[in-house]
């Protein structure tokens, strides 16, 4: 699941980079883009790329279950990465602005729901201060 | 903690201060002939200079090697880190000054190369251990 959601948080690196170096350009004379230009460029990078990185790397970092599925239920985690990624794409392209934000903002539930037990001590324990 | 993450980490705390000392500019005065067209490289020297390569130095130090056998090589991750930093600070040089707007092609192609030599080089290490 972490490496799904890092190689989209690499596509829409990508894809963010890309159609920023072209608002860019723009301004030194090269031929402007569509108006959807900029804010697909901002949607890509502040919510696909930072968000997908940020829930990739937190479901495989943070502490695992002792009993159980070491992660917990997949079940929020995969709603988190297809409402995120899903809402990413209709508020970026501008088909549905909010639907858009609303599927983001259902990921966020989502994913904090999945991530809430697992921001605890871990059960490792820590060295003592000597 | 590699060289390569360290040299990325620290110039990244070097954009923190400097983008946060423009925001503060930008506040205090708004109206300043110098500050015009200041906003999006505020924005840039944060989310480019500060979080994006405060990501990679984190990410080429601890995502898996593709070889853990093999010698490390960080020729690409260095690559990455000039390209990135010359395509920023000629675009923090270049924005708010209408007369060297022409130079700015030139630093979005350095910037979109950094990224793309990035994701290159980072994707081979997403794998299972």
């Amino acid at each position: 699941m972490s490496r799904i959601f890092l190689r989209l948080a690499l596509a829409h690196l990508a894809l963010g980079a890309t159609l920023g170096a072209w608002v860019l350009a723009a301004k030194g004379g090269w031929p402007a883009g569509p108006g959807w230009l900029v804010g697909v460029h901002a949607e890509s990078l502040l919510a696909g790329w930072l968000l997908n990185l940020v829930m990739g790397t937190a479901y495989w970092i943070l502490p695992r279950h002792a009993t159980g599925p070491a992660r917990g239920r997949a079940g929020p985690v995969v709603v988190a990465l297809v409402a995120l990624n899903a809402g990413v794409f209709l508020a970026g392209s501008g088909l549905s602005l909010p639907a858009g934000r609303a599927l983001e903002a259902v990921a966020a539930a989502a994913f904090a729901l999945h991530a809430w037990s697992r921001v605890r001590p871990s059960s490792r324990p820590a060295p003592r201060a000597p | 903690m590699p060289r390569l993450s360290r040299w990325l980490a620290r110039t990244a705390l070097l954009y923190l201060v400097a983008a946060l000392s423009v925001g503060a500019a930008l506040v205090v005065r708004p109206r300043a002939p110098w500050l015009g067209g200041a906003w999006p490289v505020y924005l840039h020297l944060l989310t480019v200079g500060w979080i994006t390569q405060l990501i990679a130095a984190v990410a080429y130090w601890m995502f898996p090697r593709p070889d853990p056998r093999a010698p490390a090589s960080d020729r690409g991750g260095w690559v990455f880190y000039v390209l990135l930093n010359t395509g920023l600070l000629l675009r923090a040089y270049a924005e708010p000054l209408p007369g060297a707007r022409a130079i700015l092609p030139f630093a979005a192609m350095l910037q979109l190369a950094a990224i793309l030599v990035f994701v290159a080089g980072i994707w081979p290490r997403i794998r299972g251990r």
